[in-house]
């Protein structure tokens, strides 16, 4: 008997079987697995969108992270390099590689010399989207993939990320329900799904709170009207 | 919420719990006026020892059953069963129904006694509907929760009450008052080095508060606490709630010498004294 | 990792005599404890959602078998591989063949309990490798070489002064006269060793805090972003997880994970959750070649079916630990092995054997605090009570402690006897206290009068008191 089977075969002794589940329970467990359902969400971020969104905004920088809301997208870059330079930082950015960044207009000003792809070592900023955002903890939801470099989350000392207001979702659970949806429509699991609370921290020298522990030190959310979204104007 | 209410004097069995009894008689007497006052017969069925905690928290369930079978004999004809101990209570009412689980015979019995059985505060506020008893000290005092009163039982406010009620009495509350004292029944003995820096704890929480007077439900915790104070030297003193609450407080406070022929003997009763303190002089009449 | 459990007694009254410790115990209630209190008070759902959590894993585990297959098969799919492991032994050789097959060098790890139960650490160093704990708690104390202290805070018994000392000792390339006095140089110093570390290694070890049938992913929980990096830029990503891990769905992740956070640091959520599914896919851009999840039981398995099943509901939050007046006595190395404080005292038998952690369910007052704040309500007094039972049938009790209590359950059962006995012991100890109200020492009470003075009982019973006195009363009455 292999180890799977002896350890497999340990649990259903104790569970009073002696093999498998049934193939008729097998299945209802199985569609248990297919069909997720939520359990208990509390009620603070089933509220409407608006409201969504301050709460959003509200535990985001309760983690410590600083949150800037823009109208338009055209406003991002310069929301960026102010605040690059309103705490003294280069405007080298490396950028993700990702589509809906693109319609940023980032050489208007020229005032910010962006690189694509994967951080180096040396990369101080680092600049990403995100795949949707949970108003209940503040959370962005980051997904890995060819758009969306995981390393880009942690290297760089500050990571600046742009937000819509209609990717702010309620709770976790909605979160993954767009996550399904979006499974369904391009197939497979992203590599990593990254909930991101804040910057980087540690308490663990004499229980004293410090920033910047081996992720950034600094999140910055540029949050975008989404004027046609329902409600959110 | 008051279950008594339709009900004018119901009886009531005192189970003294076997510290008290041994050690702290007036605590036991204390109990006795508290429910009085509150309209309750009260009856102490003899025979009665141990809970059988003791037992049951070293792993011998079978001698703990033993032990609660016979406590369930005993005391399953009255309308309430009282403890003036969150511990012994919490004995009863949490865990003999989980000692009979499964057992046809008992078990229902023992959720039957556990379902009438009650730690005194609690009794006289939750059940009898007191919000006050009608007695004075002019004191500061500080309670100190007992682990089993406070998370088995729930109880927390009910002394609380009580103790506002007294006529000069003022209480300042402990800093970490839900945190175990480290007694633990064999825990204290077994673990003495632990158990002493858990008390240690308690007692300079307790002298920080600046008050004349630490109470609690428990007679455990309270030997506990006291013992270590008397040995640290404090001049703070220590009794059990229901002293207070009862007016008893003639008696010297736990580990203090008794006053000269004031140790009660077999036969005497406590010399009756002047009111508030003293058994009640109503005791006669009732037990006759 | 070699447990010193059987020398609890001694370990504890070491812990207590050594006044850094004690120092660095005292900022748990003011830390941890109020934090907890103050998340969990700000959601009015917290009580419930500790039902839903204690359902969802009691589900999970009614089928353990059919989630740790869905699992496995879910890897599978999404590129992945599962190592089953009976022991630690296995576990070891499991990681050690995963780490030869890149011919590894540095390999970096996320903290993990699991990995502290099968001492991968010494047993990579001892194949030539260099193991390199990032959390930074875990790198203070591999610098220390010494077992972490608390399953979340693993250097929670550490001051700055002894950091300081392990960066001085370690890191030996920097300029000797620097400062690290504030625990920012510190954190900064380990920042810059860590980063070249995590560049340098080729295999990332982390633990999982939930391993998701629905998907095949592991889940990770982090403030500080190392378990990111770790699983991140090295080739191989290495899951070691125990099986009781594994939950249904994502979903049921959130629901845990909303329980978790508050009763682990009380946060609303931690910085970085990380689910991870496979390796890197072919067009991403970075992320580990080969994802392996080591599934190790040590025991688990055999503790289905048995009233210990309940403990396999925990998440590990270590709340129990943080509210144990035992734990906050003595802290974590007193229990001498991986897990400690209550949620130790009850697994750590069930996998190392009683025989040798039996001390450690015994060490408690069963105050009950614990079982008040965990998370998946596990009854932990109750079911460290139930070893004491499996230990009275085995005979195990010290003798004159196991005869004394026979005495006092059969005196019990005794009225008449108890009576007459108690009676007079109570009026000799009376005596004994010559008038003082105390004793300084008493038979069997040594434990006690170390310490304290036992108070005396005040002469005659409530009992013999009280029938006289009804007695009295019914002469006199009418």
């Amino acid at each position: 008997m292999d180890t799977r089977d002896r350890i497999l075969g340990h649990i259903r002794k104790g569970l009073g079987r002696s093999g498998p589940v049934s193939s008729d329970e097998a299945a209802a467990l199985r569609a248990g697995l297919a069909n997720p359902k939520p359990n208990l969400v509390p009620a603070r971020s089933q509220v409407d969108r608006f409201d969504q969104i301050e709460l959003f905004v509200a535990m985001a920088e309760e983690a410590a992270a600083t949150v800037d809301r823009v109208g338009r997208l055209e406003d991002v870059p310069k929301a960026v390099s102010s605040y690059l330079a309103s705490q003294n930082l280069p405007s080298d950015i490396v950028m993700a590689p990702d589509e809906s960044l693109d319609t940023i207009p980032w050489d208007d000003r020229g005032m910010l010399s962006i690189r694509r792809g994967v951080p180096e070592p040396s990369d101080e900023v680092g600049l990403s989207a995100t795949f949707s955002a949970i108003a209940e903890t503040g959370s962005l939801m980051v997904t890995s993939g060819p758009h969306h470099p995981s390393s880009l989350n942690l290297l760089p000392d500050t990571h600046v990320v742009v937000v819509r207001e209609d990717q702010i979702v309620g709770a976790q659970e909605d979160g993954w329900v767009r996550l399904r949806k979006s499974v369904e429509e391009n197939g497979g699991l992203p590599r990593t799904v990254l909930f991101i609370t804040g910057p980087s921290r540690s308490a663990d020298i004499e229980q004293t709170l410090l920033m910047g522990a081996h992720g950034p030190r600094r999140l910055h959310i540029v949050l975008v009207e989404s004027r046609d979204s329902d409600g959110g104007a | 919420m008051t279950k008594a209410a339709d009900q004018e004097s119901p009886t009531v069995a005192l189970f003294v719990t076997c510290l008290v009894d041994l050690f702290r008689p007036t605590v036991g007497f204390a109990a006795v006026k508290l429910l009085e006052d509150a309209g309750c017969r009260v009856e102490v069925p003899a025979a009665q020892t141990c809970c059988g905690q003791p037992a049951f928290n070293s792993g011998d369930r079978k001698s703990a059953r033993g032990i609660a079978k016979s406590v369930i004999k005993k005391f399953e004809s009255f309308d309430y069963v009282v403890a003036p101990s969150g511990s012994c209570g919490g004995m009863i009412i949490k865990h003999y129904p989980e000692l009979f689980e499964g057992d046809e015979k008992w078990e229902a019995r023992a959720e039957a006694l556990a379902a009438r059985t009650h730690e005194l505060t609690s009794f006289l506020i939750d059940v009898m509907g007191r919000r006050a008893v009608d007695t004075r000290l002019s004191a500061t005092c500080t309670y100190h929760d007992s682990c089993s009163s406070l998370r088995e039982l729930g109880v927390k406010e009910q002394p609380r009450t009580l103790l506002n009620s007294v006529f000069g009495l003022e209480l300042k509350e402990l800093e970490q008052t839900e945190v175990c004292c480290g007694f633990g029944g064999t825990f204290c003995v077994k673990y003495p080095e632990i158990s002493n820096a858990m008390v240690s704890k308690k007692a300079s929480h307790a002298e920080a508060t600046g008050a004349e007077m630490l109470l609690a439900g428990d007679l455990g915790c309270l030997f506990n606490i006291a013992g270590k104070l008397l040995r640290n030297g404090s001049k703070m003193d220590v009794r059990h709630v229901a002293e207070v609450l009862a007016g008893m407080t003639d008696t010297p406070p736990i580990g203090r010498p008794p006053r000269r022929g004031d140790i009660p003997v077999e036969g005497g009763a406590k010399k009756a004294s002047s009111a508030p303190t003293a058994i009640p002089a109503g005791h006669a009449a009732r037990d006759a | 990792m070699q447990s010193t459990s059987p020398r609890f007694r001694e370990n504890a009254g070491e812990a207590l005599r050594d006044a850094s410790l004690q120092r660095a115990l005292r900022n748990i209630p003011t830390g941890f404890i109020k934090k907890r209190q103050k998340a969990a008070d700000r959601m009015p759902e917290f009580e419930d959602l500790r039902d839903a959590a204690r359902d969802l894993k009691n589900r999970t585990l009614a089928n353990l078998d059919f989630y740790l297959e869905e699992f496995e098969s879910k890897v599978v799919a999404n590129g992945g591989t599962v190592h089953w492991c009976s022991n630690a032994e296995q576990a070891r050789e499991a990681i050690l063949c995963i780490c030869r097959l890149v011919g590894a060098e540095t390999v970096t790890k996320g903290k993990s309990m699991i990995g502290e139960e099968i001492g991968i650490n010494d047993f990579l160093e001892e194949n030539g490798m260099t193991p390199v704990e990032t959390d930074l708690g875990e790198y203070i104390i591999q610098l220390r070489k010494e077992p972490p202290s608390h399953i979340i805070a693993p250097a929670i018994h550490v001051n700055k002064e002894q950091v300081a000392e392990a960066f001085f000792e370690a890191h030996q390339d920097l300029d000797a006269d620097r400062n690290l006095d504030q625990p920012t140089a510190l954190l900064a110093e380990a920042r810059g060793k860590l980063r070249e570390r995590f560049l340098a290694a080729d295999v990332g070890i982390t633990g999982a805090n939930f391993l998701i049938a629905e998907t095949g992913s592991s889940v990770i929980v982090t403030n500080e972003g190392n378990g990111d990096l770790t699983q991140i830029l090295p080739r191989i990503h290495i899951a070691i997880a125990s099986i009781e891990k594994v939950v249904p769905t994502l979903d049921d992740a959130s629901t845990l994970l909303r329980v978790l956070t508050r009763s682990a640091t009380g946060q609303e959520a931690s910085v970085y959750t990380t689910f991870s599914t496979g390796p890197r896919r072919a067009e991403d851009p970075d992320g580990p070649e080969q994802f392996h999840v080591v599934l190790l039981d040590n025991g688990r398995s055999e503790m289905m079916g048995t009233e210990f099943q309940e403990m396999l509901r925990c998440i590990r939050c270590g709340a129990c630990l943080n509210h144990c007046p035992v734990y906050g006595a003595v802290g974590g190395h007193a229990y001498g092995w991986v897990y400690p404080g209550p949620m130790g005292a009850v697994l750590t038998p069930s996998l190392i054997g009683v025989d040798e952690a039996g001390h450690l369910p015994n060490a408690s007052t069963f105050c009950g605090r614990c079982e008040e704040v965990c998370p998946v309500r596990i009854p932990l007094p109750k079911l460290m009570r139930h070893w004491r039972e499996l230990e009275f049938r085995k005979g195990n009790p010290a003798i004159r402690f196991r005869y004394g209590l026979k005495a006092w359950a059969l005196l019990a059962r005794m009225p008449w006897l108890y009576r007459r006995i108690m009676g007079l012991a109570m009026h000799t100890l009376a005596g004994w206290a010559r008038g003082t109200g105390v004793l300084q020492k008493a038979p069997l009470a040594g434990g006690w009068t170390a310490h304290r003075d036992m108070p005396a009982p005040e002469g005659a019973t409530f009992q013999n008191q009280w029938r006289a006195h009804v007695a009295r009363n019914r002469d006199s009455g009418t």
